[in-house]
């Protein structure tokens, strides 16, 4: 890449916590995030949710509310523009000046955005237009001040990786300067009673790449970065490369080789100027379905990758969807500022059919050059390159 | 110095019009509804194709689109399948069909939700559809504006041909809400790479100035 992309800044919101610094010292202490609920309004039949704490959220949205647009009223949010508000607004706290100029942009990263308004009960929201991901986020970009209409990226579950890669191109272009990239996703009966009738869910909390490995779970949360060509952290990381390929097999099975994966990764390597032997660490996508993780097991060891570490952050706050991305992109980032691995929760004994070095207890090690990796429904791949400077 | 980008091919479909580089074709049914129109294009383009019947009506829309640019070119001889990137945008994402599938749990004395629905509430499959069809494996990104801005479907196309991330692009709009749609599609090309292919030109400049001449042409 031409100009350097710095991460500026962070946050993530989930089951575990309201900030990175929270949710990380959950995750460093093995914390995981899920819960069984047996709530009928969210699913037909028990299940292990990773859900964001109501209240809390509520709470911290007041607040922000209060201080930025005492004018406006709580009840004209919905509970993910809430969540993307308070993850931004955490976010940005230290770049915050730089980010309001004809030189920034926002770029939202959803899936299904505010579908709850389809719900009976959401009839009475002042605005059920805001069903459009577009106007979701207008409504997001103009609580702060953003002076660009957002862009919205809804790619099934590369959506995260790709927002990020696409918003890092937009600076390495010279179109922007900073970027904010915010990625969330709600668990609504809508997205769960889906994900059932896949027959995708798994009745324990969810073992990415191990024997016993059952299905995903089902997260919710939100994830905020900051992309930047100047401003960065006392720990400066980059992105210096990314990129997505699609199967073009089937829109809802993985590759049966990986092979498309395996191109998006040597892609992304090559744009990074990197061999696989320079990686430090695999943040995988592990979504802990049987053939979801051993396409990617397959795709790492075409990339060269089989015997690097890897984890799926999936174990402690399940499959959050379109957030997913960027919070695995930032709990790498994170690995990559402590040097500090995070063991794979819900592993024990590996269940695909390479031997991958999939990590079991945190690991102490230099972190150089790391890679985030997605796949989704709609047979896509997402790959991106961090570096520490 | 960028090079210049070119449109090598393009069509728009609406209901009263097909138009395909510069052609209109009027249509001569009276509309009835988007199920009937569908068919019925499907059948004009001698299609046979099985899986089409499976799918919802974006990816409907978009998969015909895509198959009316293509079919009479030699675009994917040109490249390898994984040069060819493919850049979709609309308004109401998913929501044809997310409509659809919320009928199917929100009545719980009625309730029948099935992964055949529920695989379509992505924008992106109709991205994957494509793929599958063509065996186009390159880049491929599914944005959501407010309404067709050839500004933003330039800018990230520019993105993937100008860093050599694909070596052409097929993009545009495809939006269907109900009996409300259209598909603006468009092939874009390297202009050094398809010049002897075009020597006599034919081709427009890939500029915010021919997209929306192209769009308004009604």
């Amino acid at each position: 890449m031409m100009r350097p992309v710095y991460i500026a800044g962070d946050n993530i919101i989930t089951s575990l916590g309201m900030t990175t610094r929270e949710v990380i010292h959950q995750v460093e202490s093995g914390f995981t995030g899920f819960q069984r609920y047996n709530d009928r309004s969210l699913t037909p039949v028990p299940v292990p949710l990773s859900l964001v704490h109501r209240d809390l959220l509520n709470a911290k949205f007041l607040e922000i509310l209060v201080t930025r647009h005492p004018e406006m009223h709580e009840e004209h949010f919905t509970r993910l523009e809430k969540m993307f508000i308070v993850s931004i607004h955490d976010a940005i706290k230290e770049t915050e000046p730089a980010l309001f100029g004809s030189n920034s942009l926002l770029v939202i990263s959803t899936t299904k955005g505010n579908i709850e308004l389809l719900e009976e009960g959401k009839k009475d929201f002042p605005d059920p237009g805001r069903i459009y991901l577009w106007k979701m986020a207008d409504t997001i970009g103009s609580f702060f001040g953003f002076v660009n209409r957002p862009v919205v990226v809804s790619n099934a579950c590369i959506s995260g990786v790709l927002a990020l890669s696409t918003a890092a191109r937009m600076i390495d272009a010279g179109l922007y300067d900073h970027v904010v990239v915010a990625g969330g996703d709600l668990l609504t009966e809508f997205v769960i009673s889906g994900f059932l009738s896949f027959q995708a869910l798994s009745p324990e909390p969810c073992k990415p790449f191990d024997v016993a490995r059952n299905g995903l779970s089902l997260g919710e949360g939100c994830g905020t970065v900051i992309l930047s060509s100047d401003h960065k952290k006392s720990t400066a990381v980059m992105v210096s490369g990314s990129a997505t390929t699609n199967d073009a097999n089937h829109i809802s099975g993985p590759s049966r080789t990986g092979e498309e994966l395996a191109m998006g990764i040597v892609n992304a390597l090559k744009e990074a100027g990197i061999n696989p032997a320079e990686v430090s660490f695999v943040s995988a996508h592990g979504t802990a379905t049987p053939f979801n993780d051993e396409m990617e097991s397959q795709a790492l060891r075409i990339a060269g990758l089989q015997h690097v570490p890897v984890n799926s952050f999936k174990g402690y706050c399940g499959h959050t969807l379109g957030a997913a991305g960027v919070i695995e992109s930032i709990a790498t980032i994170r690995s990559m500022e402590s040097n500090l691995l995070f063991r794979s929760a819900g592993f024990n004994e590996i269940g695909v059919s390479l031997s991958l070095n999939v990590i079991r207890e945190n690991i102490h090690t230099p972190v150089q050059n790391c890679l985030k990796i997605a796949s989704g429904f709609g047979g896509c791949n997402a790959a991106i390159v961090f570096r520490k400077v | 110095m960028n090079e210049m980008l070119l449109i090598t091919h393009w069509n728009i479909i609406r209901k009263d019009a097909v138009i395909r580089n510069e052609i209109v074709e009027l249509s001569n049914e009276i509309f009835v509804n988007f199920a009937t129109f569908i068919k019925a294009l499907y059948k004009k383009e001698v299609i046979s194709y099985p899986k089409f019947y499976k799918m919802d009506n974006l990816s409907k829309l978009g998969f015909l689109g895509a198959e009316m640019l293509l079919k009479d070119t030699a675009f994917l001889d040109r490249y390898r399948k994984e040069e060819i990137g493919i850049v979709i945008m609309n308004s109401s994402s998913s929501l044809d069909t997310d409509l659809a599938y919320n009928e199917t749990i929100k009545d719980k004395s009625n309730y029948f939700p099935s992964p055949s629905v529920f695989v379509y509430t992505l924008p992106n499959i109709l991205i994957g559809e494509i793929c599958i069809r063509h065996k186009i494996k390159g880049e491929n990104a599914f944005l959501v504006s407010d309404q067709f801005d050839p500004g933003k479907v330039i800018e990230p196309v520019k993105l993937l041909l100008d860093k050599d991330h694909a070596q052409a692009c097929l993009c545009g709009w495809v939006e269907v809400l109900g009996d409300r749609f259209e598909s603006v599609l468009f092939l874009v090309e390297k202009e050094k790479l398809i010049k002897e292919y075009y020597p006599l030109g034919g081709y427009s400049p890939f500029t915010i100035k021919s997209l929306t001449q192209f769009y308004q042409n009604k």
